[in-house]
């Protein structure tokens, strides 16, 4: 008997800890040998937190398990061999709905293998690929393999693995560098965060892979501070492997000589750029540099260096242990393989999948993420975070891959969808967006150091219903001169947002400057709020609730709200009960 | 000390009594090593809580930095408080998926909960609020962390219930040690 506990970092947000020294009392209370295992995210963060219980029948998962259930989990399951139905979401006999259509070769064993132990990595086949390759392959040959694969970067830009390696490869020096770009920056993203939190041998093995292709002996990986589980596993897993002399001198008796040590980001989300990152891997203030020279020709310190991001470098051991063939089979013809997606925002299923390129937005939006979250209107799905787009409902049956997201005028971007409903204002949202970049630009270029701020400004304006039709071109031109006077991708990029809002949301800036309404009922400066006095039946709740007494009336007699006090905060709506309260 | 720049900027900061030598394992463990300027700071932080102006000079001149370089790098990074922070740091995360859902209401009732702004400290130095872009936990949005732990679905009132449980907390640890 097994129980497995999802310890990542939603199921610790959720409970699970709680849940997990729950089942520890009971079991020694009750004397019950039984395994405890710890395991990453699987990926269904919205029934966190999760329990399996692996028995001689098979697999039952337990979903938003509370202390109480453990009692009678332990009871009913544990001790009298009878599964609690109402709490079971799935068995291994029906699998969760949601997963049929999902491909795990990334996630193959998050929330399955316990993170903290190099045996359950390896029990899964793990470290076999890095095997076949220092024993029957040259570099030469796991580069053919890899383009066969026909991998592109997974952090963004999609650019191909195989081209990045050789280029390294052929650059002159025998010092040379790989490194891990694990400064998920990007707002809405946590596909690395839950790889290295749940499977933190994947990306070791991938690194080691590359670092033999290219001829490296020495990497790092640069991960966020605020992700503090997923380097304290990373460390755990580095001595493990080097423990099992995976990592260190001569490698499994190669010959081959790899180093990997950590290094924490310090919170710049430019630095998720690469020549940023090498920057502030030197130690100095992350600013990007000129491209050419490519890192692959002049990276850290000047020595030839690869980058890739984590889901990049975790699809390499089941490349190589599988075949270049067998990765190609999944996906469309430029965009190969499968890709993970962190979904949430207003979804009913939020959490982490991992699809077939080329699924349409509408299968893993509605299908696996089933749909709106208290079925309210589908607006928008916003992809690549601050440098992608808002794509609407229209081109739902866009399939994700490279190119057409691309079209949309989104990028794929790391893989963070955030759905938004009818109650998401898109102005508001590319001012959200605008704010980020704006304190997020290094100050490096003009433009986007100050051309964002103008952007920002000028959306504000619109928020505020002071916003006039000349504004519109004047945000449209600037979204143009910052992307054509920024030298990184930051500033290239930082214009999307509005673009494609422009582009697809253009109604609803002009509802705010021509009627001075948000349609969402979102941007504060442009709603009321009312008391509709056929519902209000006077029981005074809301004006004990609000706090500038901008509510008046008699027990029992309907209420009016003081529009000059009133400071817009909302407590009086949350508060009714009778839906008495509305906005305009 | 340099030009009446670096002396006015001197007075922006907190530090009045640090004992520096907390410093020297952490200047020894990268002597020699050149691309560590950022771990140093971060152990310095770790050290002190923040990082005071003597222990920024102190590595300058460690280094063999010019101060100008150590004060930019250390101002670059989100992560460097050149402040004392209070005993329990909350991290608002700013990320996409909590602004749809609703995490400014969050943030206002926090503040107004600790009377204090993001990026401040409580006067009795029990709280500091900071935003962060995204904690990476979106599915649970809105999301804050406390002291490297997490707490998701946040409501206005779940957040306060969060935040005045720590408050009882601490005062009824400060009242078992008198």
């Amino acid at each position: 008997m097994k129980i497995r506990i999802g310890l990542g970092s939603c199921g610790i947000a959720a409970g699970g800890r709680k849940i997990k020294s729950k089942f520890g009392e009971l079991f020694k209370e009750k004397n019950i040998d039984a395994e405890i295992i710890s395991t990453g995210c699987i990926g269904m963060c919205y029934y966190e937190p999760i329990v399996d219980i692996i028995d001689d029948n098979g697999t039952y998962t337990y979903a938003n398990v509370t202390p109480a259930m453990v009692e009678e989990i332990v009871n009913e399951h544990i001790l009298k061999s009878s599964p609690i139905e109402k709490y079971i979401v799935s068995t291994d006999k029906r699998p969760y709905p949601q997963l049929k259509k999902q491909v795990r070769i990334v996630l193959r064993n998050c929330g399955i293998i316990n993170p903290e132990k190099i045996e359950d990595y390896i029990e899964s086949g793990g470290y076999e690929a890095l095997k076949k390759v220092l024993e029957n392959m040259t570099p030469e040959e796991v580069i053919e393999e890899v383009k066969i694969s026909g991998l592109r970067g997974r952090g963004g830009a999609g650019f191909p693995t195989w081209f990045k390696w050789n280029a390294a490869r052929a650059s002159k020096g025998d010092e040379k560098y790989i490194v891990c770009n694990a400064d998920e920056g990007d707002p809405g993203a946590f596909m690395d965060r839950s790889v290295i939190e749940g499977d933190p041998h994947s990306l070791i093995e991938g690194m080691i892979i590359a670092a033999y292709a290219i001829g490296a002996h020495n990497g790092f990986v640069y991960v966020r501070a605020e992700y503090p589980l997923a380097i304290e596993r990373l460390n755990l897993a580095i001595e493990q492997a080097k423990a099992k002399n995976l990592l260190g001198k001569n490698i499994l008796n190669s010959g081959f000589d790899f180093e990997l040590k950590i290094k924490m980001g310090a919170g710049a989300f430019v630095c998720g750029e690469e020549t940023a990152l090498i920057a502030s891997l030197e130690g100095e203030r992350g600013m990007p540099r000129l491209k050419p020279p490519f890192p692959a020709q002049s990276g850290f310190f000047g020595k030839p260096t690869n980058i890739n991001n984590v889901e990049t470098y975790a699809n390499v051991p089941w490349i190589l242990k599988n075949g270049g063939t067998e990765f190609a089979k999944y996906g469309t013809e430029k965009s190969k393989g499968t890709k993970v997606f962190a979904l949430a925002g207003k979804i009913k299923r939020g959490g982490l999948i991992e699809v077939p390129m080329g699924m349409t937005l509408r299968e893993v939006i509605y299908d696996i993420g089933g749909g709106i979250k208290n079925d309210k209107e589908f607006k928008a799905v916003q992809m690549g975070g601050p440098s992608g787009g808002c794509i609407p409902k229209e081109l739902l049956d866009t399939p994700v891959d490279y190119e057409s997201i691309n079209k949309t005028g989104a990028i794929m971007g790391s893989g963070g969808m955030i759905v938004m409903d009818e109650t998401t204002c898109m102005v508001d949202i590319t001012r959200f967006f605008l704010d980020f970049t704006c304190k997020e630009s290094c100050g490096k270029c003009i433009y986007c150091r100050i051309g964002t701020k103008r952007m920002l400004e000028i959306v504000n304006k619109i928020t505020e219903g002071k916003g006039t039709l000349e504004d519109i071109e004047m945000l449209e031109e600037l979204c143009y001169s910052v992307k054509d006077g920024s030298l990184c991708g930051l500033g290239q990029t930082a214009p999307n947002p509005a673009l494609t809002t422009l582009r697809y949301f253009k109604d609803e800036y002009l509802a705010h400057i021509n009627d001075k309404k948000c349609p969402a009922g979102q941007c504060k400066a442009l709603i009321s709020y009312k008391i509709n006095a056929e519902k209000c039946v006077g029981c005074t709740m809301c004006s004990k609730q609000c706090p500038v007494n901008a509510i008046h009336g008699e027990r029992k007699q309907a209420h009016i709200i003081d529009q000059d006090k009133c400071i817009k905060c909302g407590n009086c709506i949350k508060t009714c009960k009778f839906n008495a309260i509305y906005t305009e | 000390m340099g030009c009446s720049c670096e002396q006015k900027l001197a007075l922006t900061f907190e530090d009045k009594n640090i004992d520096l030598s907390l410093m020297e394992p952490i200047l020894k463990k990268y002597e020699g090593q050149s691309a560590s300027l950022i771990s140093i700071l971060q152990e310095t932080q770790g050290v002190y809580g923040y990082l005071p102006l003597s222990a920024l000079n102190l590595i300058a001149e460690r280094t063999g930095n010019k101060r100008a370089k150590i004060y930019g790098i250390a101002t670059f990074y989100a992560q460097f408080r050149l402040n004392p922070t209070g005993k329990y740091i909350i991290l608002q995360c700013q990320g996409t998926a909590c602004h749809v859902n609703g995490s400014e209401e969050v943030s206002r009732a926090i503040c107004e909960e600790l009377n204090i702004k993001p990026g401040e400290t409580t006067e009795d130095g029990i709280f500091t609020l900071e935003d962060v872009a995204c904690l990476g936990c979106c599915s649970l949005a809105p999301v804050m962390m406390i002291n490297g732990e997490a707490y998701g679905n946040l409501t206005p009132d779940s957040a306060r219930k969060i935040i005045r449980e720590i408050y009882e907390k601490e005062r009824r640890k400060n009242s078992d040690e008198n």
